[in-house]
């Protein structure tokens, strides 16, 4: 359906320009509010140009997994909900948004940003589980950076709620316990167009690109996640031009985290 | 001792603090949002479209089709699981009732106009300020209609009438210390076509009077002209600098 | 109760407004009478003539209507013509001899003419009441429209994009050297060098967002200059 788009946007990165103007390692404006939902342990809305996502943390109190005993729990998801894109359904998860969530939930998990031997009540008995989800309100191209920026955002500012003699949450007291993060670790993808590689995609530009690689980085470039989509093959110097953009580009994303 | 003041020092007929905006979501064909206290509502609106399934489609005319989430970190307590929930659903259908007597679809046959609400945060008076804010998106995208819906909370606390009850007022027997407080709470959500002051929404949970009810409606109708300035300046705004 | 008159002249009212009182103002579409009230029947700028009250809307869905001029896009190929996508709720049928006078014999692969994902500048020639859409590329300017892309703006919006005897349109096209194609149903096709394009789609998407004040052809031009001036 979108050849004759494709060959439009590929004459225009032949000259380095976007649909919008970009060039192609251009990031549009990146701003995040803290604290946007009062029902959260902790909140973030992210806005990259006109793309808003907005992302917030609940915990509990559960019984740990039996081979796991002394670790909380920690769950992303990703609620791609029908108001944020006319092409998004009401309706159970799409596969779009399950891979949103895994690639979110995966960058947190492998660096041990959170360490869930924090979130320990009693080992065997109870621990916290901290549950992240992540709502776009407007898609205008670039979920899935801003799905990982806006969980660690929100998780920065969480809070832990109250807990009652019972051992039950008290959600009407809040503490000032803050979750403890060890590190930030920023996915970044890489979106390949033609032969061009590019970040931060419009809409149309998600539409036609053939490949994707989503890398995550911690602060010393240490690479802690990786997940390539599309169906075209990268070579393995493309990788590493890839990886060189997301390390750039993370850094100047962590920069805007409190 | 009755519940002669508010818990947070409110008038009977005051709302909490309200905020409107129109034109929150760029994608949609209309889109506002509506924050009273700490209730926020986003409402966007897409079509008219083409109406998905097709079994549902009408051939006299476009249906209003109204879709009401939580976000799964707006709820007071725990998590709220995400997909439709029989409350969700209640809420869309009665949503569809409050706000279809002003739009007219009849241009639009076999289509379907969507209304995503969306809460991302909640303290009581959900629908109400959903409805609100969906109005407010469907004038902005453009469809004809006769009037805006103005929705709010009203009821009995203690047998004191008031407005825009909040989370602690609906549940008013596990916050207050009055000894004979064991009179439960109405939690009355209307919603007001305000050019002509027909009621829309109604619905009740606790316990009311005759002579009660229609002292509440008044001050529903009451508390709706003034949400419906506020509705009316958020629209003018966007085309105002 | 009195004749009065309670808005402006350019008033931005909504639904529901009371634009005036007494028998003496007459409706028009947009607006209705209740009782002896005129009120508003959507989102819009008043205009005021004589005892006449008309609504400009600032946002209106498009109703496709025989005659329009609208871009499409391919999005079926069937046996004897093509189904175009409006981007509403409609989508138009166009037949194998509405879009070329060529000789095209049974089994013959429609797709050379048009492919899916082609962007095409067709007539409306008929609608029936549930909105069966028929189109037709015969008629002056109408064709296939090759590269470029699409963008979309609010239908209310169209007008004032081409401007007064297609001023505002040509302005943009001549300023960025971009061909510019508008459909009334608000799918606008931009073709030009990849910078200037973008020029081009921020100029109309101004016009779009700024359509309601007066002045806009010079606010447009002064900011056309300061975009490609450096490239003349």
């Amino acid at each position: 359906m979108t050849e004759s788009l494709r060959q439009h946007i590929i004459q225009g990165l032949d000259k380095n320009i976007r649909l919008d103007g970009r060039k192609k390692d251009d990031y549009r404006k990146v701003w995040i509010e803290y604290n946007v939902s009062n029902s959260a342990e902790g909140s973030a809305r992210v806005h990259c140009g006109p793309t808003d996502i907005l992302a917030g943390v609940k915990m509990g109190i559960e019984k740990p997994y039996d081979d796991t005993p002394d670790r909380g729990n920690l769950m992303v998801n990703a609620e791609l909900i029908p108001m944020s894109n006319p092409e998004f359904e009401v309706g159970p998860p799409s596969d779009w948004s399950i891979e949103v969530a895994r690639i979110t939930d995966r960058g947190i998990r492998e660096s041990k940003a959170l360490e869930q031997k924090t979130l320990c009540i009693k080992a065997g008995e109870s621990v916290w589980s901290v549950m992240v989800d992540v709502i776009p309100v407007n898609d205008a191209g670039n979920l899935l950076d801003m799905a990982g920026l806006g969980a660690l955002a929100a998780l920065g500012v969480s809070k832990y709620p109250g807990k009652k003699e019972n051992g039950k949450v008290d959600y009407e007291k809040h503490t000032d316990k803050k979750l403890q993060l060890a590190c930030k670790p920023i996915p970044v993808t890489v979106w390949k167009i033609g032969k061009h590689l590019v970040v931060d995609p419009l809409t149309e530009e998600e539409k036609v690109a053939e490949a994707r690689l989503t890398i995550t980085t911690i602060e010393d470039g240490t690479i802690v996640a990786l997940q390539k989509g599309g169906e075209t093959p990268l070579t393995v110097e493309e990788i590493d031009e890839m990886v060189g953009m997301a390390i750039g580009v993370a850094k100047t994303l962590r920069a805007l985290l409190e | 001792m009755a519940y002669t003041k508010r818990f947070d020092g409110r008038a009977i007929d005051d709302t909490r603090p309200i905020t409107a905006k129109v034109g929150v979501v760029p994608r949609a064909d209309g889109s506002a949002m509506f924050q009273i206290g700490n209730t926020t509502a986003i409402a966007a609106v897409y079509g008219p479209r083409e109406m998905h399934p097709k079994f549902m489609q009408n051939p006299r005319g476009g249906v209003l089709r109204c879709n009401y989430n939580m976000m799964p970190f707006s709820g007071h307590g725990d998590r709220v699981r995400p997909g439709q929930n029989r409350r969700a659903k209640e809420i869309s259908r009665v949503m569809e009732n409050a706000l279809r007597p002003v739009v007219d679809l009849s241009a639009f046959p076999n289509a379907v106009v969507d209304v995503f609400v969306e809460l991302s945060q909640t303290d009581a008076g959900t629908r109400c300020a959903g409805i609100t804010a969906a109005a407010m998106a469907l004038a902005d995208a453009g469809i004809d209609m006769k009037d805006l819906v103005a929705a709010v909370a009203v009821g009995f606390v203690d047998d004191r009438v008031v407005a825009d009850l909040n989370y602690n007022e609906e549940h008013y027997n596990d916050y207050s210390d009055n000894p004979d407080k064991d009179r439960p709470v109405a939690d009355i959500p209307v919603a007001v076509l305000p050019g002509s002051g027909l009621i829309s929404l109604l619905q009740m949970d606790g316990e009311v009077k005759r002579e009660h009810l229609k002292e509440a409606l008044e001050l529903g109708r009451h508390v709706a002209k003034k949400i419906y300035e506020i509705q009316k300046k958020a629209l003018k705004a966007r085309y105002m600098e | 109760m009195t004749d009065q008159l309670l808005v402006k002249d350019k008033d931005v009212v909504v639904p529901g407004e009371t634009l005036a009182t007494g028998m003496a103002f007459l409706p028009t579409k947009g607006t209705y009478r209740d009782g002896d009230r005129i009120v508003a029947g959507k989102i819009g700028l008043v205009s005021v003539e004589g005892k006449v009250i008309k609504l400009v809307p600032l946002a209106d869905p498009y109703i496709p209507k025989v005659g329009d001029v609208v871009v499409g896009e391919v999005n079926d190929v069937m046996f004897s013509g093509w189904r175009l996508g409006l981007r509403g709720p409609y989508s138009a049928v166009m037949n194998v001899k509405d879009a070329t006078s060529d000789f095209i014999g049974r089994g013959v692969d429609l797709t050379q003419y048009f492919a899916l994902g082609d962007y095409v500048f067709c007539k409306i020639v008929n609608v029936t009441s549930q909105k069966l859409i028929d189109a037709t590329m015969r008629g002056q300017g109408l064709r296939k429209l090759i590269g470029g892309r699409l963008i979309q703006v609010n239908p209310a919006k169209v007008p004032r994009i081409i401007g007064r005897e297609g001023t505002m349109s040509s302005m943009i096209q001549q300023a960025t050297k971009t061909e510019i194609v508008i459909g009334q149903n608000g799918v606008i096709w931009v073709n030009g060098e990849p910078g200037l394009e973008t020029v081009a789609v921020n100029a109309i998407k101004m016009v779009e967002d700024n359509a309601h004040k007066s002045g806009l052809t010079q606010t447009i031009k002064k900011w056309l200059d300061e975009q490609v001036g450096g490239a003349r």
